[in-house]
């Protein structure tokens, strides 16, 4: 693989500089911003010690948003005998709570609440949909574009309130289906279908601060009558719809255990860890694959290194052998030459002598044959 | 470029196996009718309370987790340069691809209208949520994952040129794939971030991403090694002889790598129960529950792997690579669906109906029917004899 370094990195840093414009957008990190809702949002204060389980706000709910008519009329209190949810054709609902064994001294009143979307003020459903088809209304109400709804259903995880519910039953164009706080009417400048009707003032529409100043008035003037807490007003980051009750919410079918930390914050963290990655991790990965290949590369020079080494020694080894063994036939080829030498001057002295013996021995012949010539 | 489509081997013989995947795939077939003709009503046990079932909690979160040997094992060989994997990377990005199109595939099953899934990327993104976090890096990884399995297909179809291109990216496409899983794999776990009123607190924890993130490493560690059991069983006449030679070593290193990391997130586990205070759970029926998924399916083949490292008992690995799977499918459906609306009672909880749990089966099995033609004609379990020698 012919990769350069220069080259490599180059690549990482289009890759991390490519996520972090594609996935980094609407990561906040953790900073310590509270948003306190819209100025002059609308709210409605829902209280329980008013109402009587009519059920005349479903009916209203039912005609405003034009569902079917339901199995059994609006009328018969009976189904209130079980718990319910909100449905796809049923936007509210009304439950009835037996009071707790405990106040048995007081005239038992059965407590009736109504159910809907409570219209977060930093809604989870808004903050979990990935097609960001739900929108928290500068008025207050959370709407809903089912022109973008995949249909994930993730609204319906996040929603601590259990109040979205979905078509299941539509095989091609299946909708997310929650109250709209009718914001249409809204809009018309009337109250929404459930307030209108409500014929004890259970529900009171209005500006949510003005609406929290009033329920706090009630709670003060009639300390006996509510228990001191406005349900709605910081749960899950507060609500656009509040509550006031006699007895504590748990008995009534509200959750008191949700905290007051909205949806958007829970996720904020692991949101804003997602640059951090792409930022880190080409930075922490080459670094991996740089030391890996750095010791890929020292261990094969070590290893030449060595291979270097082992072949000089080798050769200085064979050298000094070559040497000795050089100086050896050097020397013997000199003894030898020194012997051939001296055998031969030997041999040559030797004939010399003999040569001269010779001559001496020829001087003295024909001194010998004179002699004899002269004996002759 | 001119190219001759090569031989391809499409025999099917009327084996048992054959004849099993044949009716799951017809079955499969008819519950797809079903449910694009009645809506999920028809088929699933769904409702309002319970909007996310086993297609969800077992084809997406487990489907994800399990494909995560891609990345383990790309990096393991290339970042990490451990090159005695490089046979191992090809059959891992291929199950990877396979594994994360299947994800996409059961998608449209569950999602309501399948036509708008690229919406969160093209159309309406919304930035503020993890599951678009999610959608963009599975779409992302997708795309990595394709074009790393793309050589092996140029290498049967013989376009050597393009071949060549790729090959040239493997190191940037590796990094990115690390970075996407990281991403992902960890979002998938921050997706109940945003419900800590639904989910059970032994199972609730800020650490849920890592949690999500660690857990996936050991998963495709786990999922390489059972793959490569099956696969020698079934695929042995596929293999070439490195695959063969190295296989063993892949097997062991994975052991002991995944027993490193399960033995690390057991710590991190309980350090979530310290820094909760969740002691107390520990001592109802869901701390046995939750215990049984610690210590049975993290603990037990997190010894088992050191056992098997230290041993070089390659069948041991195995064991424990079968543990540690339904190890991380007990998770992820104990997150998704045992622990999730707990607090509800039990007629308002969910169970699946037969037909989801087919229509899940059904896409496993169109996984494995992909899988076996592309081994038999592709070279992923050998090298092509062209190209050997290259890296």
């Amino acid at each position: 693989m012919a990769i350069t370094r220069r080259k490599f990195l180059g690549w990482m840093g289009c890759a991390a500089a490519g996520s972090a414009t594609l996935a980094g957008t609407a990561a906040y990190g953790a900073s310590n911003k509270e948003f306190k809702g819209h100025p002059g949002s609308f709210g409605v204060l829902h209280d329980t010690t008013r109402c009587i389980g009519c059920r005349k706000c479903e009916k209203a709910c039912n005609e405003v948003n034009k569902m079917p008519d339901p199995k059994v009329p609006f009328e018969d209190l009976s189904v209130l005998e079980t718990e319910r949810r909100t449905s796809v054709h049923t936007h509210t609902v009304v439950n009835r709570y037996a009071p707790s064994k405990q106040a048995s001294s007081e005239k038992q009143h059965p407590i009736f609440v109504k159910k809907q979307c409570n219209h977060c003020l930093e809604p989870a459903c808004a903050s979990a949909c990935f097609v960001k088809a739900f929108k928290k209304d500068k008025k207050g109400p959370v709407g809903y574009d089912e022109t973008l709804c995949v249909g994930c259903r993730y609204c319906m995880v996040a929603c601590p309130f259990n109040i979205p519910a979905y078509e299941y039953d539509n095989p091609l164009t299946p909708r997310v289906m929650k109250c709209t706080m009718c914001l249409p009417r809204i809009e018309e400048g009337k109250l929404p279908g459930c307030v209108e009707i409500c014929p004890r003032e259970a529900l009171v529409f209005g500006k949510r601060d003005d609406l929290i100043r009033e329920a706090r008035m009630r709670i003060q003037k009639y300390p006996d009558l509510y228990v001191d807490h406005i349900y709605g007003e910081h749960e899950m980051g507060g609500t656009s719809w509040l509550y006031l009750s006699k007895v504590p919410f748990s008995q009534i079918g509200m959750r008191e255990d949700l905290g007051t930390t909205s949806a958007p914050q829970m996720t904020a963290g692991a949101l804003s860890a997602v640059p951090i990655v792409v930022g880190l991790w080409p930075v922490l990965l080459t670094g991996i694959y740089a030391i890996s290949k750095r010791k890929d590369k020292v261990a094969e020079e070590e290893a030449q290194e060595a291979i270097a080494h082992v072949k000089e020694e080798a050769e200085t080894a064979l050298a000094s052998e070559l040497a000795k063994l050089k100086e050896k036939m050097t020397k013997e080829k000199e003894t030898a030459v020194t012997a051939a030498v001296k055998k031969a001057m030997d041999e040559a002295a030797a004939a010399a002598q003999a040569e001269e013996k010779a001559k001496t021995e020829e001087q003295k012949a024909p001194e010998a044959e004179s002699d004899v010539e002269e004996e002759k | 470029m001119a190219f001759k489509l090569p031989p391809v081997s499409l025999k099917i013989e009327a084996t048992p196996g054959n004849i099993i995947t044949g009716i799951i795939l017809i079955l499969g077939f008819g519950l797809t009718v079903m449910r694009f003709y009645g809506g999920l009503g028809a088929v699933t046990n769904l409702d309002d309370t319970n909007p996310w079932g086993i297609w969800i909690g077992f084809d997406l979160l487990c489907g994800v987790a399990l494909a995560a040997g891609g990345y383990v094992t790309s990096a393991s060989c290339y970042v990490f340069g451990l090159k005695r994997y490089h046979s191992a990377v090809r059959p891992a990005i291929l199950t990877a691809f396979l594994g994360y199109a299947l994800v996409v595939f059961a998608l449209h099953y569950d999602v309501g209208r399948p036509w708008r899934l690229p919406y969160p990327i093209f159309v309406s993104p919304g930035t503020s949520s993890l599951l678009f976090e999610v959608g963009l890096c599975v779409f992302l990884y997708l795309n990595v994952l394709f074009i790393e399995f793309t050589p092996a297909a140029f290498e049967w179809l013989g376009l050597s040129k393009i071949r060549g291109i790729v090959m040239k990216m493997t190191m940037a496409l590796t990094i990115f794939g690390v970075i996407l899983s990281t991403l992902h794999q960890s979002s998938l776990g921050a997706l109940f971030l945003i419900s800590p009123s639904k989910l059970h607190p032994l199972w609730y924890s800020g650490y849920l991403p890592v949690y999500f993130f660690i857990s996936s490493m050991f998963a495709g560690m786990s999922m390489v090694i059972f793959e490569g059991s099956l696969a020698h069983r079934y695929l042995h006449d596929k293999m070439d002889e490195t695959h063969l030679k190295e296989s063993d070593g892949v097997v062991l290193g994975f052991s002991k790598a995944a027993s490193f990391i399960m033995m690390g997130y057991l710590g991190i586990k309980v350090i979530g129960l310290a820094i909760d205070n969740n002691w107390h759970y520990l001592f109802t029926g869901w701390g046995a529950w939750f215990l049984l998924e610690l210590l049975g399916f993290v603990g037990l083949p997190a010894f088992i792997y050191a056992i098997a490292a230290r041993d070089k008992n390659v069948k041991l690995a195995r064991i424990a690579s079968v543990i540690a799977v339904l190890g991380i499918v007990f998770n992820r459906l104990n997150i998704s669906i045992v622990a999730f609306n707990w607090h509800l009672p039990a007629a308002q909880r969910y169970m699946p109906s037969w037909m989801e749990i087919v229509t899940s089966v059904f896409i496993v099995t169109v996984g494995i029917t992909v899988y076996r033609f592309i081994t038999a004609n592709m070279p992923v379990l050998y090298e092509h004899p062209d190209y050997k020698h290259e890296h």
